[in-house]
């Protein structure tokens, strides 16, 4: 047997203890809240069968499809300008760490106020959670290119647009997509805190409904285990990126 | 495709806390067309500076660096630099990194010259690798490789198989020797090893400690392949490294 198929079976047994602690200790405390894992189950294929899964899922997919893709749009150009002109740098960094420490979950109010309770109001929240640690992760990686291929390039007369797209923004790549896993992650975390306060969709609105709606704790557990399997698997879609050949380079050396 | 070098009074200093901290103190040299000349000084005495001041990416103080009479400004393709550490784009393979900066040459011919080089540098079949997937011989190569597509006129080296482990240094530097009988560049070598310097050169100029200056210039007048272990070779190793400060038996 390999190395890595052993492995593999540790993160398996870890999740099974998991699962197994929490039912013994639902069944021996005999509590009328907490569901049993099965229950939680059960909770998922009601969710399924009357077609409500789809829906929220897709919802709060949707919202941080396009809030995290409006910042990355906007986060990678302006990460590589600050990483690259010193001025640019200078100038816009002091206002990027002044709101950055502001939680995207304190700009609620004014979303709400500026966007009212439809999709754009935790779409913006989205945006502004993945925008700051994209952006500043794509100006360090820029930042910290190594020389030699910055010299190799501008001995072979590489310049202008063509330097920043070609040769700087490939050198950064590995570091841009660390800054855009983080980035999603974040969006991700967030979208359910957005969707707690205004919407009536979305996987948020899923938990404080059920809790609301006569205590269905099952669909709250459901609720939770859905966005804690779905922000798994975003991470190894974006991890997914780390193994192309464009970027391979970073991790293997 | 090759081109005489003349550089005239190089002087410069960096600043530092101590104030201005002298590196170079007035260089006059002049490389032939289609010439191999070797810097060999003692670590730290500013040859990896002279050679960024040739090949345009620093500014002197004082002083002019010709090629082929006109006035070298800023680092530009007619003389490329192989640096120590790996300069090879790492994120395209090696035929794009070789095509990427042959920027206005038709596709066609792009293709044509990256397969040309690379058979040159004797890694044919390796197009379609990155070069992490290459040994560190193999990278040094390709970095030749795509130095000499662009057909510079000068070839600038700074320790350039420094990094290499002694066997594949050797190897390499019989590859070079090969390379430039095909395709004869003005050649200018940095090192701080005696044995590259007498094997590679057709001269070379001992610089002394910060602030450097020319030392003395010695002519290796053997032609290709050398021998390194010939009486000759021996006393001229000795003259150098005693002009270094290093002390041999006799």
């Amino acid at each position: 047997m390999s190395r890595d198929s052993r492995s593999d079976f540790w993160p398996f047994l870890l999740v099974g203890l998991l699962i197994a602690g929490w039912w013994v200790s639902v069944v021996v405390s005999k509590t009328p809240y907490f569901p049993t894992p099965w229950a939680v189950v059960l909770g998922i294929v009601e969710l399924a069968r009357n077609g409500t899964l789809v829906q929220h899922v897709s919802a709060s997919l949707m919202r941080v499809t396009y809030g995290y893709l409006a910042a990355v749009a906007i986060a990678i150009p302006l990460g590589v300008l600050m990483g690259w002109f010193g001025r640019v740098y200078r100038a816009v960094n002091p206002l990027i760490q002044l709101l950055r420490p502001i939680s995207p979950i304190a700009w609620i109010p004014l979303a709400i106020l500026w966007f009212g309770v439809g999709n754009l109001s935790p779409m913006f929240l989205i945006f502004l959670s993945s925008f700051f640690p994209m952006v500043t992760g794509t100006a360090a990686g820029v930042h910290t290119i190594e020389k030699q291929y910055i010299r190799a390039a501008e001995n072979f007369g590489i310049r202008g647009v063509r330097l920043l797209r070609q040769v700087v923004l490939p050198a950064a790549l590995p570091q841009v997509i660390v800054g855009m896993r983080l980035g999603l992650g974040i969006a991700w975390l967030v979208v359910v805190a957005a969707e707690m306060v205004a919407i009536n969709s979305g996987l948020g609105y899923l938990i404080i409904d059920s809790r609301n709606a006569g205590n269905r704790y099952d669909l709250v557990v459901a609720g939770m285990v859905l966005i804690g399997v779905i922000g798994f698997l975003l991470d190894i879609a974006m991890r997914s990126l780390e193994g192309l050949d464009e970027v391979r380079w970073r991790y293997v050396r | 495709m090759s081109g005489s070098i003349v550089a005239t009074g190089i002087h410069k200093s960096f600043s530092s806390r101590q104030g201005a901290l002298s590196v170079i103190e007035g260089i006059d040299l002049s490389v032939a067309d289609g010439e191999f000349v070797a810097l060999v000084g003692p670590s730290g005495c500013g040859k990896s500076t002279l050679l960024d001041i040739l090949a345009g990416f620093v500014r002197p103080d004082r002083g002019e660096v010709q090629i082929d009479g006109e006035p070298v400004g800023s680092a530009n393709p007619r003389h490329i630099l192989i640096p120590q550490q790996p300069s090879v784009f790492p994120w395209l393979t090696a035929r794009r990194n070789i095509t990427f900066v042959l920027d206005g040459v038709p596709d066609g011919e792009q293709r044509r010259l990256a397969f040309h080089y690379l058979d040159l540098v004797g890694l044919e079949g390796f197009d379609q690798s990155y070069p992490h997937q290459l040994s560190g011989g193999m990278v040094k190569r390709l970095e030749l490789a795509r130095a000499l597509a662009v057909k510079p006129d000068v070839l600038y080296m700074d320790e350039p198989f420094g990094a290499l482990d002694a066997l594949t240094r050797r190897k390499m530097r019989d590859e070079l020797r090969r390379i430039l009988l095909v395709e004869r560049h003005t050649a200018l070598l940095v090192t701080h090893d005696v044995e590259e310097a007498l094997h590679l050169a057709d001269r070379i100029v001992v610089m002394s400690p910060r602030p450097t200056k020319i030392q003395c210039i010695v002519d290796v007048p053997f032609p290709h392949p050398r021998r390194l272990v010939s009486v000759e070779m021996i006393r001229l190793a000795a003259l150098i490294l005693s002009e270094l400060g290093v002390e041999t038996e006799s």
